[in-house]
């Protein structure tokens, strides 16, 4: 339908900056654009809810442990694989005798830490690795193309598996593997995306100003596939739990008797019919978690989108 | 077109074909309702030419959309539009199917989306033919081929198995124009259907978009932002603003004696290329009203210069205006009746902004220092086959050895066709690194000899760009401070507050108001977002400005305001500009001195006055004759050298004149002549004028016209 919607739209903008002339940038202050970033995230009811959940989730994990005079690795041999609120145990206990809630507490910090850090590491190496590739092009590029298609080639399961069972259970190691391991696909959809950023003219035209090719990347091609960035970024929160629930369950992660979420899941779903709470209970803060991380993305996404409906506003 | 009205118009001249009656379009939308088209009232006899004109927004499109039934389901439409005494808005989308295609015939503004990639082209006039014809397979091939040569395409037996992709977009626009006129419609409709050509090809374009209606009879829409292009082929004028005709009248009573301020501020922003005295364009201020909960005044008032208290209390009906000659002229303008001439009791509507005496044009070119030269500058590309092991079989010039000077304060037109090499010129400018061949110098640095990084950054910052696209220019996620304050960082300023008053001034030097600065490029009009692009190209007070068709994005009255910017720019800051552009109207108002480019060399160079009076280059004639006036006048009068064909492929480096594909010239000299234009480069020479030089052996020979 060429001419009905942009026609439709065209004259928004103009009006949108008479209408609010004297309204904005009064006293001639400069509001940052992280301040309006700000501005704009906390405007989306949704997105903050996320951040709330996000934050208790965290203080649970720091603050938790204070509630509850159990510790994670202490074995209650009085009460095996009781249920919630028996013996002094608030959420019961596992068949070792483990406390259910110290143990939530203490795998809710281990995967949080884990997941954000191998979740940020990740989408900071591919979107830096992605746009660097794209800025330059020619020799460059090819050749770190073909760095990562030779990584992709690796059987990396097999690789963190390995490495797995070389250092037992250390979870910076784990961090580390995921890490090394998990940017390539990233990167090279940032990549193919950002070869058409630097054909824009923004791009061309910092060129000729002479801005240097890391202020560039950093400046202009990163921001433009912020939003893959973000997305990239909180799914990968929900993927790395899951990693790491797999690597744990078939014995290559987190070992006993540090524990996390995912451990706990592949413990609790051997006994999903007899005691339940066993799996249901961390189940529920790995959802509770990927759910805060997508309304956050979301929020996030919006925030930062420069044509959004709030556009020129704040 | 004259003798053809005689023909076209026998018996049912009473009964209009197309009969528009109110109509009146609405979208939602998150701000509210948007009128698109607020009540358009029309008749369109057969073999007539309606002109819409308006600017981006006034609702030209979606008039016609709502015409063709092309509107999306959630548009509340109202109103009557009768063709052939059926209402079309009575149907529904399948028995509209019918009526387009068969009775309606449509061209669109992009030749290349409205084909598909995967059929030929005979295939799809074909099947526009078979849909709506019981005919064989076998004979709507054929007649496919004689639409093809209907439209001008050569060996249109050949052509018609081509795919679009072998087509350029002239021949692609042909191609559609075929196809449209394939079930001989009553009506065609345009969608600015040369917006997206060349000049020299919109000028066959047009001619064949006649020839059209000639064969058909049909009536015709042209709906256009150009005023040159309805000046030249419609018969009756709707000039629209903010969803509504302003005004309506034949086109030589239109450009004769406009009524509505709109119409005569649009006429005074166009720069006009048979009347190039220096004046400086009369822009229109402002920008037009959201069309949401409009209200009930004039939509125009806010801009108008002659605007009074009443046109603030109820909007003006499109009424006939007393005191004119009965040719059906009417107007939505309470003093309609006292605007004579574009003015009001002698008094001129548009004040002409006083334009600054240039300091440096004082003194001698000569004397003035070079800020750029180009010498023998060529840039090639390598022509590759196959997918894996890329092997070389041929070479592009794209810059084939170009001579070019730009001295102090000085505004050089670098003109020609898409394709001709300028933009990879510009490139080979600002990239700063030693050519293929030939040398670059820029404010007498030779580029061969940047070696150290503060060496290029130094000369980096005499030489800044303003881009054609002013959205694309502009990182969507910076604000302005950001965007204007980079290449001040990129020179090494930090100081918050030093940059915070540079940014300051910049916008008060383009126009800007400085509170903006916090805006994103999304919040403002394309006029505005073109002079922060012409800001930022300020900041690090260049003395040279390159700048690439920086307004061809623009509507006319902005564009208007842009070029008078530019003007006022040079003439106080004593810029140099390289003003490369495609549109021989913009360029001969701000250049000095104008470079024609023709398929990587440049085929005449000399001062504006100099190549526009006496063009000596048969292209340059051609250029200049194809560019439409906006005066049906002398459009009808004037005469044209129509170019074949398009530009062919710069593959080749033999000797001979590139032009020689498509010269008129070339065909009336004889034998031994043409021998010498195509065995010997014709280089660039000086005649009897100073500061003109022309690259062909026989630009004195007159040029016979073939009219």
């Amino acid at each position: 339908m060429p001419g009905v919607g942009p026609d439709a739209e065209q004259t928004h903008p103009d009006e949108s900056v008479a209408r609010e002339a004297g309204k904005t940038g009064s006293g001639g202050k400069r509001l940052s654009p992280s301040k309006l970033y700000m501005r704009r995230f906390a405007r989306n009811k949704p997105a903050l809810g996320g951040l709330i959940l996000f934050v208790l989730l965290v203080l649970f994990s720091l603050f938790g442990p204070y509630l509850t005079h159990w510790d994670y690795m202490e074995a209650d041999f009085t009460a095996l694989s009781v249920p919630p609120g028996v013996d002094g145990h608030l959420l019961g206990t596992n068949g070792a005798g483990n406390d259910v809630y110290a143990q939530l507490v203490h795998g809710l910090g281990r995967s949080l830490i884990i997941a954000v850090t191998v979740s940020l590491l990740t989408t900071a190496i591919a979107g830096l690795f992605g746009t660097t590739a794209a800025y330059f092009g020619g020799k460059i590029e090819r050749a770190m193309l073909g760095f990562v298609h030779f990584l992709l080639i690796l059987p990396s399961f097999l690789i963190i598996a390995l490495v797995g069972t070389r250092f037992r259970g250390e979870w910076q190691v784990l961090v580390l593997v995921l890490t090394l391991f998990g940017w390539m696909l990233t990167a090279r959809v940032i990549w193919s995306l950002a070869t058409s950023l630097r054909e824009r003219e923004y791009v061309l035209a910092a060129r000729f100003m002479g801005v240097s090719a890391m202020r560039t990347i950093v400046r202009h091609l990163v921001p433009n596939i912020g939003s893959l960035l973000i997305v990239t970024f909180t799914l990968g929160v929900a993927s790395t739990v899951q990693a790491e629930t797999a690597l744990s369950f078939i014995g290559f992660g987190v070992k006993q008797p540090d524990v996390s979420l995912g451990s706990m899941l592949a413990d609790g779903q051997n006994t999903l019919s007899t005691a339940p709470w066993l799996f249901y209970l961390p189940a529920a803060l790995v959802v509770l978690l990927t759910v805060a991380m997508a309304l956050i993305g979301d929020g996030l996404r919006d925030a930062l989108d420069p044509t959004s409906q709030s556009g020129g506003r704040a | 077109m004259i003798e053809q009205r005689a023909v076209t118009t026998p018996l049912d001249t009473q009964q209009p074909l197309l009969s528009v009656r109110d109509l009146r379009v609405a979208f939602p939308s998150e701000a509210g309702r948007v009128e698109a088209v607020r009540g358009v009232s029309f008749d369109l006899h057969r073999g007539k030419t309606l002109g819409i004109v308006g600017e981006s927004g006034s609702g030209k499109s979606v008039t016609s959309m709502a015409v063709m039934g092309l509107l999306p389901d959630y548009a509340a439409i109202t109103g009557e539009i009768t063709l052939g005494g059926r209402n079309l808005l009575d149907l529904d989308d399948r028995q509209m199917s019918k009526v387009r295609g068969r009775q309606i015939g449509m061209i669109f503004q992009d030749p290349l989306s409205s084909l598909t990639p995967i059929f030929t082209i005979g295939d799809q006039i074909a099947e526009a033919l078979q849909i709506h014809q019981d005919i064989s397979a076998a004979a709507a091939a054929k007649r496919a081929v004689e639409l093809l040569d209907l439209v001008g395409i050569p060996n249109p037996d050949r052509r018609a198995k081509g795919f679009p992709h072998e087509f350029s977009g002239g021949m692609r626009q042909r191609a559609v124009i075929a196809m449209s006129i394939a079930n001989d419609p009553d009506l065609i409709i345009a969608d600015e259907p040369t917006t997206a050509l060349d000049v020299t090809v919109q000028a066959q374009i047009l001619d064949v978009l006649k020839t059209a209606q000639r064969e058909t009879g049909a009536a015709v829409i042209m709906i256009t932002h150009d005023l040159g292009v309805v000046a030249g082929s419609a018969d009756d004028v709707m000039v629209m603003y903010a969803g509504k005709p302003v005004e309506h009248a034949g086109v030589d009573e239109l450009f004769a004696r406009p009524r509505m301020p709109y119409t005569i501020g649009l006429m005074g922003a166009i720069p006009r290329l048979d009347d190039r005295a220096r004046d400086a364009l009369t822009p229109v201020p402002g920008t037009p009203p959201l069309l949401v909960d409009l209200p009930d005044a004039c939509p125009f008032a806010a801009r108008c210069p002659v605007v009074q208290d009443a046109c603030r209390e109820t909007e003006p009906p499109l009424l006939a205006v007393t005191g004119s000659d009965g040719d059906g002229h009417s107007a939505a303008c309470r003093r309609a009746a006292e605007i004579e001439d574009g003015a009001i009791g002698g008094e001129p509507i548009y004040p002409v902004p006083a334009l600054r005496e240039n300091r440096v044009a004082a003194v001698p070119r000569e004397d003035r220092p070079k800020v750029l030269e180009l010498s023998g500058v060529t840039k090639t590309f390598p022509l590759t086959k196959g997918g894996l092991l890329k092997r070389k079989v041929g070479t592009v010039f794209a810059v084939n050895g170009i001579d070019l000077d730009i001295r102090e304060g000085e505004t050089l037109g670098l003109v020609g066709e898409s394709g001709c090499g300028k933009t990879t010129t510009l490139l080979e400018i600002m990239g700063l690194k030693p050519p293929e061949q030939g040398s670059i110098a820029v404010c007498g640095q030779d580029t061969a000899d940047l070696k150290r990084k503060q060496d290029i950054s130094s000369v980096r910052r005499n030489m800044q760009m303003v881009f054609q696209d002013p959205m694309g220019a502009l990182d969507p996620r910076m604000t302005v401070f950001d965007i204007l304050a980079e290449p001040l960082r990129a020179v090494g300023e930090r100081n918050s507050k030093v940059l915070a008053g540079k940014v300051a001034e910049l916008m008060e030097l383009v126009g800007l108001d400085p509170e903006h600065r916090d805006r994103f490029p999304a919040a403002f009009s394309g006029g505005q977002r073109q002079r922060i692009g012409i800001a930022r190209a300020l900041a690090t007070r260049p003395q040279l400005l390159v700048l690439d068709e920086p307004v061809s994005a623009l509507d006319v009255s902005v564009q208007a305001g842009v070029i008078n910017l530019l003007n006022e720019l040079k003439a106080e800051l004593g810029l140099s500009y390289l003003f490369v552009a495609h549109d021989l109207s913009v360029v001969s108002h701000i250049s000095d001195r104008v470079a024609v480019m023709y398929l990587g060399r440049i085929v005449e160079v000399g001062t504006t006055d100099a190549v526009f009076d006496n063009p000596r280059h048969p292209y340059t004639k051609a250029l200049l004759s194809a560019i439409p006036l906006p005066d049906p006048v002398a459009e009808r009068t004037r005469e044209r050298v129509l170019l074949k064909g398009d530009l062919p492929n710069p593959t080749d480096d033999r000797p001979g004149c590139r032009f020689v594909t498509r010269c008129p010239l070339h065909l009336t000299l004889s034998e031994p002549q043409k021998e010498r234009c195509r065995g010997v480069t014709p280089q660039l020479t000086e005649r009897e004028e100073r500061d003109h030089q022309d690259a062909c052996h026989f630009a004195d020979t007159p040029v016979s016209v073939d009219h």
